[in-house]
């Protein structure tokens, strides 16, 4: 150990202060804390300061993701090769997603970390950790046979324009990842929806096809699958989308370690159920509904990538609401929304991404609201205790 | 009569290291100091040359704008030094101590009978003027003003402090004579909070409000208190007094005579003798502890808002603890795996010392991470127990955007009460300093 961080130490010595490469120290930092928590001590303000930092909190999520991610790679494999044979294995299946899907995951870190290497160096400020959430979510909500470099390219997209636009980390307004998405399916809308993206080579061999649960609703047609399959992510989708017993897993790991908020969770799947089953209510009124309108309201909590949203996205602090009042607000709305761009829009029949991409937007005016009232209530003792000093 | 203040939003810390509940005369220091920064925004005019007689009580300087507001030496003996650094701030007027104290006399009076007016001008020229501490801005009172309310907690929250109960034990009788002084400085009311172990001394003392407080810090701060009790409005002032002060003010009136004892507790994981000493205000803290090596941390106060002072420097003007602490320069390699290092405790529950709620824990100095930018959102308000959004009240202080300062509450708060941030948030950004940045800020332009 001792013998590693010296050497660390003398490679270092070229990047000090003052030194030839003192510029690039921000890259050449970022790979030693990944070693090493540095030796910094407190100079000012409290002597002593909690275990956690911005990396366990970042590793706490990527963490949080694998289940996800691994069932992502088996499904990815499975609802290719059952279709083409009779048996498959396990690993033949895992096998299979990982061919796909570890050079996304490989392509997205490269791309992004290149990114956030070249603006902290340019910035002179060390290297966010946000990225390593950002960079394997975007994988994750991919159709699993988009081409890398459209990959490559949505990365560029989300770190430039959706986050060092804005000043970089903890600044940006829309969540990276989604922004991400965003730009591949308006770019590339063919690779992003429709009938032949979902499964994997489905575009390829005639024998295989795929479309999403919400796909076969808003095509009016009836859903082979069950609530069983639905649950636990048998189905054709996004990487890791599928699973919702995965992303549960997933879930708790974030609530039991307070790193995702749980209200902007709980409210999230509250607010879509509330939306679905109001939508369920139509025919009770005397309206005839659609396919979509009369999906069961609790199947609308497991299909498609609203739990996956909600979990993972939604919760993401920088692009959310902030206060506590805020995040009931927001995270209900996400859910709400969700729901009725998924019944309101026959041509893109998943809501999450519009959803949460919307309600970032909104996630400041929920807080000025909120934190306004706190303001007023202020107002209000002053103009109170001016009136007390008067009567006086 | 008495309330009840329940806390529930805060962090009680447990650490390793308590002092003894002993008390000892410590050995009387060959220098003493009184330090001009811990008078916050006080810029310091000296009164005395280098090399000058003076008694215990005798001015030593004054506040340069606000001239009553004197600052007196604790003990009798002959200015020694005055240490100036950049800028010829003065950071030390240092006194070489004679063997035994003779005092300055300014004659007994009774406070209770006493017009007001005689009390306010013995507080400040004794000297005990510097004890008292003005509401908003956290900084030295100026006797021109009339405070709405005069607030002394005996409530020790923060990890390690000492414990006023303790320290208060033999000296109710001043403290009572301290009460009744304070009360002729306002027109409203005076509050005295404590808990569980001050109330056993302090519960017959008269012509206070009695506040117990419970819960765990910042629930002994005083900003926390009036924040519940009697909340500052914009252009109000409040003035606050450390509890064994009170006590000091007492014995002036008692005896005529600045008596400037100080109980220090030597806590820390470091410490040896860990009790508490009887000293005087100033005191050099190598009369205390021995020396100490590099690897230890020696604050004069408490592991929360104290000073980092070095072997041979003096401990603070308004501090009861010495805190000794490895200091934690080491590399931890991956120190950043959640769920490693379970020893080091965490707010947060990516470190598994959450399943220890008995283990008292041995800090070090390390930051535990580096600074970064503002991404974890709800950590602050757990430990904020205060009607204020904290992040966005930094955020504003960063900013310098007065207007949204002010709505925000910065006049409630001081930067002890943001020390806790300072702690748990997970970027390492430095709260306390923004916070006195902030409201350093609002004294120029608001005044």
């Amino acid at each position: 150990m001792e013998w590693i961080r010296q050497r660390l130490d003398k490679f270092k010595e070229p990047f000090q202060k003052g030194k030839k490469l003192e510029k690039y120290a921000p890259a050449i930092n970022a790979l030693d804390t990944f070693l090493y928590t540095p030796n910094h001590t407190t100079q000012k303000g409290a002597h002593i300061r909690d275990a956690v930092d911005l990396k366990r909190t970042m590793i706490t999520v990527v963490l949080a993701l694998i289940p996800a991610l691994i069932f992502g790679m088996w499904n990815g494999g499975y609802q290719y090769l059952s279709q083409i044979q009779t048996e498959v294995g396990f690993w033949e299946a895992i096998g299979h997603g990982a061919l796909k899907i570890v050079p996304m995951i490989v392509v997205s870190y490269g791309v992004g970390l290149g990114l956030e290497f070249l603006f902290a160096i340019i910035r002179g400020h060390e290297v966010n950790e946000g990225y390593l959430v950002t960079g394997l979510l975007i994988p994750m909500i991919m159709p699993i046979d988009i081409p890398l470099w459209m990959v490559a390219l949505s990365v560029v997209f989300a770190v430039v324009i959706g986050k060092e636009a804005f000043g970089g980390t903890g600044m940006n307004i829309l969540n990276p990842a989604l922004m991400a998405r965003a730009f591949a399916f308006f770019a590339y809308p063919t690779y992003m929806s429709g009938n032949k993206v979902w499964v994997s080579e489905a575009t390829g061999v005639d024998a295989v096809s795929g479309e999403t649960i919400l796909g076969t609703l808003a095509a009016g047609e009836n859903v082979d699958y069950s609530v069983m399959n639905m649950f636990s992510g048998v189905i054709p989708g996004s990487i890791a989308e599928t699973s919702t017993i995965c992303i549960l897993a997933g879930a708790l790991l974030l609530i039991l370690t307070k790193v995702g908020s749980w209200r902007i969770i709980l409210s999230g799947f509250l607010g879509a159920a509330v939306m679905a089953l109001i939508f369920n209510a139509l025919p009770s009124m005397g309206i005839e509904g659609n396919s979509l309108t009369n999906f069961p309201w609790y199947q609308h909590l497991i299909v498609g990538g609203l739990a996956f949203g909600v979990v993972f996205m939604a919760t993401d602090p920088v692009s959310g609401a902030q206060t506590v009042t805020g995040k009931w607000i927001y995270g209900f709305l996400i859910g709400l929304f969700a729901v009725m761009i998924r019944i309101f829009n026959p041509a893109y029949p998943e809501g999450i991404m519009l959803a949460i991409l919307l309600m970032n937007v909104f996630a400041p005016v929920i807080d000025h609201y909120v934190i306004q009232a706190n303001v007023k209530r202020r107002k209000k003792r002053l103009s109170g205790a001016t009136q007390i000093k008067t009567a006086v | 009569m008495s309330k009840d203040i329940r806390i529930k939003r805060g962090l009680a810390l447990r650490l390793k290291g308590e002092a003894e509940k002993q008390l000892v005369e410590a050995p009387r220091s060959k220098t003493y100091a009184i330090k001009p920064p811990d008078f916050h925004s006080v810029v310091p005019k000296m009164t005395l040359k280098e090399g000058a007689m003076v008694l215990a009580g005798e001015e030593l300087f004054y506040s340069k704008y606000t001239e009553e507001v004197k600052f007196t030496s604790p003990v009798s003996g002959t200015l020694k030094e005055i240490k100036r650094a950049e800028r010829r701030r003065i950071v030390e007027v240092i006194i070489e101590a004679h063997p035994t104290d003779s005092y300055k006399d300014f004659g007994k009076m009774n406070a209770e009978t006493a017009a007001p007016e005689d009390v306010k001008s013995r507080i400040f020229e004794s000297g005990c003027g510097a004890f008292i501490k003005q509401r908003p801005y956290d900084i030295v009172a100026d006797p021109k003003d009339a405070p709405k309310a005069i607030f002394i907690s005996a409530v020790s929250t923060a990890p390690l402090a000492a414990d006023f109960g303790f320290i208060l034990k033999d000296k109710v009788a001043a403290f009572q004579e301290g009460i009744n002084a304070i009360k002729k400085l306002t027109s409203g009311k005076v509050h005295l909070s404590v808990d569980a172990s001050s109330e056993a001394c302090l519960k017959g003392i008269k012509g206070v409000e009695l506040h117990h407080v419970k819960g765990p810090h910042p629930a002994g701060n005083v900003g926390v208190q009036i924040h519940k009790i009697d909340p500052l409005n914009m252009g109000e002032r409040i003035w606050v007094i450390g509890a064994e002060d009170v006590s000091i003010i007492g014995n002036l009136f008692l005896t005529g005579e600045f008596h400037a004892d100080r109980t220090i507790a030597v806590t820390g994981s470091e410490a040896k003798n860990r009790k508490y000493y009887k000293t005087t205000i100033g005191a050099n803290v190598s009369d205390l502890i021995p020396q100490m090596p590099e690897s230890v941390r020696v604050i004069s106060g408490d592991v929360l808002t104290g000073d980092k002072i070095s072997n041979n420097q003096y401990i603070g003007f308004y501090h009861n603890s010495i805190t000794l602490i490895p200091e934690g320069n080491q590399y931890r390699m991956f120190g950043w795996l959640p769920f490693m290092y379970n020893d080091i405790h965490s707010n947060s529950k990516t470190s598994l010392s959450w399943l220890m709620p008995k283990k008292k824990f041995e800090p070090t100095t390390n930051l535990n991470g580096e600074e970064r930018a503002l991404v974890v959102t709800g950590e602050m308000e757990e430990v904020l127990p205060m009607d204020i959004y904290p992040m966005q009240l930094l955020k504003a202080c960063m900013a310098g955007d007065i207007e949204k300062m002010e709505n925000l509450g910065i006049y409630e708060v001081a930067p002890e009460d943001f020390a806790l941030i300072d702690y748990v948030n997970t970027s390492k950004i430095e709260a306390q300093e923004i916070i006195r940045l902030g409201l350093d800020l609002m004294i120029t332009e608001v005044g």
